[in-house]
């Protein structure tokens, strides 16, 4: 099993028809994903590469029954392309999209709280999801994630999470499903919404998080595994040595007024019984090493 | 993107927040003409992006046109913790009764608008925090809703402030919340909000913070952009479109992914070399990208040896190489650089790299390898 996705789940590319959207939709297509929609509003009728695109959201649900959604459009009309999946019933809207301000982050994920219980949103500002083998939706290069579990993963940075496939897969070690939640001030799905699905998933018997300076998402995680989880946790915070007060290419990733620093993130980890790795290839090993005991 | 007092305070006062009468000055004349015009006594303030510049000297209080002119002629060009006064901000002097404090910013646990207001003002709110954490009343506000009078009342009523200054604040901070959201703010702070002997609340401070995502829809933020407080490596890099924090060590970075690039620092302090800065250059690795990063790395005069840490994930390991192999036959690099290639097609990459491997250019096959290196060829251990 996998968490989110799986061979099943139809997505509609939300801004397909761009440079972006045709490319990532295409590839993740080939990769397996069932690729059935995408929308423009000016290109209504026309199709790439085989994919026929729609209107809007809500044509593409009613002509084609997808239940996900992947967001390529611009910044500025993310806010609109968020409400837009929810109220055509999307379940799970995954944003690649970066630089979204943050009170349009602020205001999308308490309206989808408040009004659209059933969507979940992952991103923006993320590299999507892959549950190697079954569904690819996003920028994650597929073939260096190796298929068939024990492994979730679940990371705040981009590269960093293919690092974390990429470690694993040299150890021939599968991957259950892999989840990049981005590095904004407000992630539509956390650390936790992700641990405790991968906590629920039979065939995930371990997890490893990748987390980063600033905020306070990784405590809050390390309660929740400290509190609620069973299986183990290898984990590696980036930015241990940044200096304060200054951002480190992620919205999020600061750095302030003393909080959010990567020693107290790993103390909290560490409390938690979390294996605590001080670079990727580190906590890849310390996760071969918990593969080994299951 | 910080912004200074007075950028602060101009814009507070475009949503109607009582800021005191003033005018930002570069030269000594400017600023006694500015004082003459608004009245004495004054108030000469350093613009500086750093706390603590009271203490320093940066602000000082003028009851006359020389005192004016003495103050101005002392401050500007003074060095406050490592910034330099090019900017003064002159404003009549405000008679004070009582110093409150009062924010909005994101709560990011909490995913909601947190508002902070506290009778203690005047002084850093994080010692407040830590030593009378009852003593700041806290609000949350859902941005779907936003901030009803109703709360702002209650909110008011629960910081305990004077009750003459009830009307003021609650008139200023709905105009405050206002001003947060239509501004796309981080934070917006006014520390102290003051209540005067005769009954006005009024905002003698303001620290703003824009979310720099915001652009799109505020195009007069670029006039703030010019005025960024940038080292000139710094400033070089966001001319290039990179994302560039300067450090003060002599292993040059360069990684493609904010993630990555962070780890990267950390890997080279933790075999013991000290980073000469964070690059992030992003997804691509083309050749353009890739000689803007070596030419602002190679400005600082500090590095002794480049590390170029890339992971390919869409972008191929071919790629990468070229790009790298282009790059450095249009930029001239004196530094030793040290390459570790990883991810998509890695061994067609490392082919492309292999001739032109020597002394200066080499290759590791991992983070923990090349970071070895890459310290060893700057110089060594640290420690």
């Amino acid at each position: 099993m996998s968490i989110f996705v799986d061979e099943n789940t139809k997505v509609v590319y939300q801004g397909l028809t761009g440079g972006q959207g045709s490319f990532y939709g295409k590839l993740n297509r080939d990769y397996g994903t069932k690729v059935v929609a995408g929308t423009s509003p000016k290109k209504a009728g026309t199709d790439v590469d085989g994919i026929p695109v729609f209107a809007n959201v809500g044509d593409a649900v009613a002509a084609t029954g997808a239940t996900a959604s992947c967001i390529f459009i611009p910044a500025p009309g993310v806010k609109d392309a968020v409400i837009e999946a929810a109220e055509a019933g999307i379940e799970f809207v995954v944003c690649i999209t970066e630089g979204v301000p943050a009170h349009d982050e602020a205001w999308f994920f308490n309206k989808l709280r408040r009004d659209f219980p059933k969507t979940r949103l992952l991103g923006p500002n993320c590299p999507g999801v892959i549950s190697p083998g079954k569904a690819n939706i996003g920028i994650t290069a597929g073939h260096i994630a190796q298929a068939g579990g024990p492994v979730g993963i679940v990371s705040r940075s981009g590269t960093l999470t293919y690092q974390a496939l990429y470690e694993l897969q040299q150890k021939g070690i599968g991957v259950t499903t892999c989840v990049g939640i981005g590095g904004d001030p407000v992630p539509g799905t956390s650390f936790i919404d992700c641990l405790r699905a991968f906590e629920d998933d039979p065939e995930t018997k371990a997890v490893m998080m990748i987390g980063e300076i600033g905020g306070s998402a990784e405590e809050e995680a390390a309660a929740f595994i400290k509190s609620s989880m069973s299986k183990p946790v290898s984990s590696y915070i980036a930015g241990v040595t940044a200096p304060p007060g200054k951002k480190m290419g992620h919205a999020g990733a600061i750095v302030s007024g003393g909080k959010g620093t990567a020693a107290a993130k790993m103390e909290a980890l560490r409390d938690a019984g979390v294996e605590v790795g001080l670079n990727p290839t580190e906590a890849g090993e310390l996760m071969a090493g918990i593969v080994a005991k299951l | 993107m910080d912004l200074f007092e007075y950028q602060g305070k101009q814009l507070f006062a475009r949503y109607g927040i009582p800021v005191s009468d003033g005018a930002p000055v570069t030269t000594v004349s400017e600023a006694v003409e500015v004082a003459d015009r608004i009245g004495y006594p004054v108030v000469v303030k350093a613009q500086v992006q750093v706390g603590g510049r009271g203490k320093a000297g940066g602000i000082k209080l003028a009851a006359d046109a020389d005192e004016a002119r003495t103050h101005a002629e002392n401050i500007l060009g003074m060095d406050i913790k490592g910034h330099v006064v090019k900017v003064l901000w002159i404003e009549t002097a405000s008679d004070i009764a009582e110093e409150y404090y009062a924010s909005f910013t994101l709560d990011r646990a909490a995913k909601l608008h947190l508002g902070m207001l506290s009778a203690q003002g005047g002084v850093e709110i994080e010692q407040v925090a830590d030593e009378d954490p009852d003593a700041i009343a806290k609000i949350h506000v859902d941005p779907v809703d936003g901030l009803t009078e109703q709360q702002c009342r209650e909110w008011v009523a629960a910081a305990k402030l004077n009750p003459s200054a009830t009307e003021g604040a609650v008139d200023i901070l709905m105009k405050l919340y206002q001003a947060y959201v239509d501004g796309d703010a981080d934070l917006v702070e006014i520390n102290p909000l003051i209540l005067t002997p005769d009954g006005r609340v009024h905002a003698l401070d303001a620290k703003v913070t824009l979310d720099d995502n915001s652009l799109f829809r505020h195009p007069d933020y670029t006039d703030y952009d010019a005025t960024q407080v940038r080292d000139a490596r710094e400033e070089f890099a966001h001319d290039q479109g990179l994302q560039y924090v300067g450090l003060d060590g002599s292993v040059g970075v360069i990684a493609n992914g904010a993630g990555l690039a962070m780890s990267t620092v950390d890997i080279v302090n933790q075999v013991g070399g000290s980073p000469a800065n964070f690059l992030d250059i992003g997804g691509g690795a083309n050749a353009d990208v890739m000689a803007g990063a070596l030419s602002v790395i190679v400005s600082d005069t500090n590095v002794r040896s480049i590390f170029i840490n890339i992971f390919g994930g869409i972008t191929k390991g071919e790629e990468v190489a070229n790009g790298i192999v282009q790059a450095l036959e249009r930029v001239q690099i004196d530094p030793p650089i040290v390459i570790r290639l990883d991810g998509t097609n890695a061994d067609e990459g490392r082919k492309i790299l292999e001739p032109h491997l020597s002394d200066k250019l080499q290759m590791q096959p991992t983070m923990l390898d090349a970071a070895r290196t890459a310290v060893e060829l700057a110089g060594g251990n640290r420690k």
